[in-house]
């Protein structure tokens, strides 16, 4: 007979420790025994790319893909290091951060908030992801970004444009490089007012979301301030995907400037059919009837074909520019993909280095040391002339261009034209400006 | 008066889109009882033809022009469609400028083969199975067309325009005595209505006035009976999916211009003419026509700024708030038989 010291209270004990061990997420476990959530270990660091790689932006999500790769490479010290070479910063060596190989894992957001912050939670609590960015949505960046102040990693957002990123719904450990709706206001309206004049009547078609709103919001009041009248506004369904019942009744309403707040398949459609309908050919009031596509992306101008000849909206970045450090991220993307980076692409390869930098910068990758190491840090070299990442939001402040249509394109992706660099002085505002009202950056959460 | 009328007009429009999906979907229902989920994919596909014939049309050879450069500064290279080296610069560029309608001729075949794949392959297993079975298999094969078609033009839309004569709009109002602009319509949209009226008109005498025809009314009608006289109607219904699809294909063509395709423009379109068909009756054609056109001018004016400020959100909601009120008055639907759907 043997004598064992199993014992069923004992093994009931056992169990429940370890079921209740295993059933603990771990984002719990990891912050308990390490100082900050996803604290890297090893020899490597993983980064959590979060971007549509299905649904209507699938296309513009590749595209990041594919510049966070190239990001990746050279900061692993591959490739020909981009812009790297020419960022103000030289704390990246090309190996890796902090000595740490970067790996990288990617979610899908589908451009669905509830979808983008599952494939975020899975990045960080499965795959230790230190840091999330991406996106293409501001729906979505705004969803992840409160997710990631709750779990203690840094979002560095890719393409979200609505004034409430970085304004009521602002996050300490969120940070935007990206561009906005008031800054797409400010550097639209000097362009429009020497192009168009003083005395215009202009009707708005709006998508019904938080971008649209923010962007019809900051285009109305830099339109008015320069003596445009705003004659309606119309909220559009986003699903929306035949807009002539909602354009018809534009000219009969002694418009004269069409101002389309709509992004994506909306823009493509609602332009396309503000075109068909012959608005450009009309005179009304006496002028020339003009359309202004406020946020423009060279994605979407090839989905709406010619029809964007000559209409002016405004850009974050633009393949064309002739600075030397967006010719090095032109022939670097250029050279590994045939084609030149979008600005999707641009925005988020430029987050990933300066996330990368500002961990090598405070010597951590604790999120309170990053958001310390980026707030009020001012670089240049990124393509976007001077940049300050300002502390107050954390949003980035730097030159805006205006971009129009190109009559006679040379080649497919020569679609938009430069026709002014705005400077960041005339697009920055104040950090209690009331269209950012309302919310709280609050403090950085490293999830210890 | 002319908001009212031009809102009308817009409607006739998007309802022959409507009209011509839900005529293709309530003629398979009506033939081989099934409720085909797919067929919004079937008018995305004819969409395509377009993108395809487009593509192939504008087939380019490459040649250096060392004059120019290129995004890395490599000499550009300029490409020529085959077409117009083939048939000179102005004979060519007229050949693509004609693609859509020149694709209707390439989607005619290709619909009906796509639907006779469809009905051989995978439909005539489902035909004694329940509704719900019919809906899951047709909606997961929808689910795979759009994503087959995104893997091979991406996601975003493809621009493919209308020949330049039809670019434009014309100016109602002035005809009618009203001011300038105050009523326009685009050309290309006027020959999409034409165009409907036409496939619309071409279904219903083909199915009235051909012995073929009359036999696919009096299996809608009866199958058992029709099939005891010895006649083969199932190989007459088959025959009936294809020409739906080619309905829905020639549908999609068209449409091209008006919105550039995207891999998911025929589910937009599917639960609304689903809609169109069901308030206009199961299995109705009439029905569907109708309804087709009476929800898109509803649908246009629901988006009048006027209405919207009356009742916000009401274009959003007009089409389910109609159909649930026919329903409530009208079970079988505007125009519904008896028995069909009600075993």
């Amino acid at each position: 007979m043997s004598n064992s010291n199993v014992t069923r209270r004992g093994v009931l004990k056992t169990g429940t420790m370890v079921g209740a061990g295993v059933a603990l997420p771990t984002i719990f476990t990891a912050s308990s025994a390490a100082a900050y959530t996803n604290e890297p270990t090893g020899s490597s660091v993983t980064l959590g790319f979060n971007v549509p790689q299905t649904g209507p932006y699938a296309d513009e999500g590749a595209d990041e893909l594919r510049a966070y790769e190239l990001a990746v490479e050279h900061l692993n010290g591959g490739g020909d290091g981009g812009m790297m070479n020419t960022f103000s910063s030289k704390a990246l060596q090309g190996n890796g951060i902090l000595g740490k190989k970067v790996e990288f894992v990617t979610g899908d957001t589908q451009t669905k908030s509830d979808a983008a912050r599952a494939s975020a939670k899975s990045m960080i609590e499965k795959d230790g992801a230190v840091m999330i960015t991406g996106g293409s949505s501001s729906g979505v960046a705004i969803a992840v970004q409160g997710l990631c102040q709750e779990a203690g990693v840094i979002f560095m957002a890719g393409l979200t444009h609505s004034n409430d990123t970085t304004g009521k719904d602002k996050k300490a450990n969120g940070f935007r490089h990206f561009f906005n709706g008031y800054m797409s206001g400010a550097a639209l309206a000097p362009v429009l007012k020497n192009l168009y004049g003083t005395d215009r009547n202009a009707y708005h078609l709006t998508a019904d979301y938080t971008w649209g709103w923010t962007q019809e919001e900051s285009i109305a009041a830099a339109t008015e301030a320069l003596g445009w009248n705003t004659v309606n506004k119309v909220r559009t369904p986003l699903a929306a995907t035949d807009f002539s019942s909602y354009i018809a009744p534009v000219l009969n309403s002694g418009a004269d400037v069409l101002v389309l707040n709509h992004y994506g398949g909306n823009m493509v459609n609602s332009l396309t059919n503000a075109v068909q309908f012959g608005l450009r050919e009309k005179i009304v009031n006496g002028k020339q009837f003009e359309i202004v596509v406020p946020l423009y992306s060279r994605l979407m101008a090839k989905g709406a074909g010619e029809n964007v000849k000559g209409i002016h909206g405004s850009t974050n970045w633009h393949w064309s520019l002739q600075d030397e450090a967006s010719k090095a991220f032109v022939k670097s993307f250029g050279t590994k993909y045939g084609f030149p980076p979008s600005q999707a692409a641009h925005t988020v390869y430029c987050q990933t280095l300066l996330y990368a930098d500002a961990a090598e910068r405070a010597g951590t990758f604790n999120p309170c040391g990053i958001v310390e190491a980026l707030e009020g840090y001012e670089f240049d070299g990124l393509g976007n002339g001077k940049t300050l990442y300002r502390a107050e939001d954390h949003q980035c402040f730097k030159d805006v261009l205006v971009v129009r249509g190109k009559e006679n394109p040379t080649s497919e992706f020569d679609l938009l034209e430069v026709v002014e660099v705005t400077p960041a002085a005339q697009v920055t505002y104040a950090a209690d400006h009331p269209m950012f009202a309302g919310g709280q950056l609050g403090t950085c959460n490293s999830g210890s | 008066m002319d908001a009212i009328l031009l809102q009308i007009l817009n409607g006739l429009d998007k309802g022959s889109a409507y009209a011509l999906i839900a005529l293709g979907l309530t003629l398979i229902f009506g033939t081989l009882g099934v409720v085909n989920f797919a067929h919004g994919a079937l008018f995305m596909i004819g969409a395509f033809c377009s993108v395809t014939v487009q593509r192939i049309l504008t087939l380019s050879f490459e040649t250096v022009d060392e004059s120019q450069k290129d995004f890395l500064g490599n000499p550009l290279k300029v490409k020529t469609p085959y077409v117009e080296s083939w048939f000179g610069p102005e004979t060519g560029a007229a050949i693509i400028d004609w693609s859509v309608p020149i694709a209707i001729l390439f989607a005619i075949p290709v619909m009906l083969a796509v639907g006779y794949i469809m009905e051989r392959g995978l439909i005539k297993h489902f035909y004694k199975r329940p509704h719900a079975d019919q809906i899951l298999v047709t909606f997961g094969l929808a689910i795979v067309l759009q994503e087959v078609v995104k893997y091979f033009y991406g996601a975003n839309p493809i621009p493919t325009g209308a020949p330049d004569v039809f670019k434009g709009s014309f100016d109602f109002g002035v005809m009618l005595g009203f001011e300038a602009n105050a009523i326009i319509y685009p050309y290309w949209r006027l020959v999409y209505f034409g165009f409907a009226a036409l496939i619309i008109g071409g279904v219903f005498s083909f199915l009235q006035f051909t012995t073929f025809g009359m036999v696919v009314r009096a299996g809608m009608a009866d199958r058992e009976t029709v099939g005891l006289l010895g006649i083969n109607i199932d190989r007459r219904f088959t025959i009936m999916f294809g020409i739906a699809a080619a309905v829905a294909g020639l549908a999609g063509v068209m449409y091209a211009p008006i919105n550039s395709p995207n891999y998911h423009m025929g589910m937009d379109f599917l639960v609304l003419s689903f809609v169109v068909v069901v308030v206009g009756g199961m299995g109705s054609l009439p029905g569907a026509v109708l309804a087709g056109f009476l929800l898109g001018i509803l649908e246009s004016f629901a988006s009048m700024n006027e209405v919207k400020s009356l009742i916000p959100g009401i274009d959003q909601i007009i089409i389910y708030l109609v159909a649930i009120l026919i329903l409530l008055t009208r079970p079988r639907g505007l125009m519904g038989r008896k028995g069909v759907m009600e075993e």
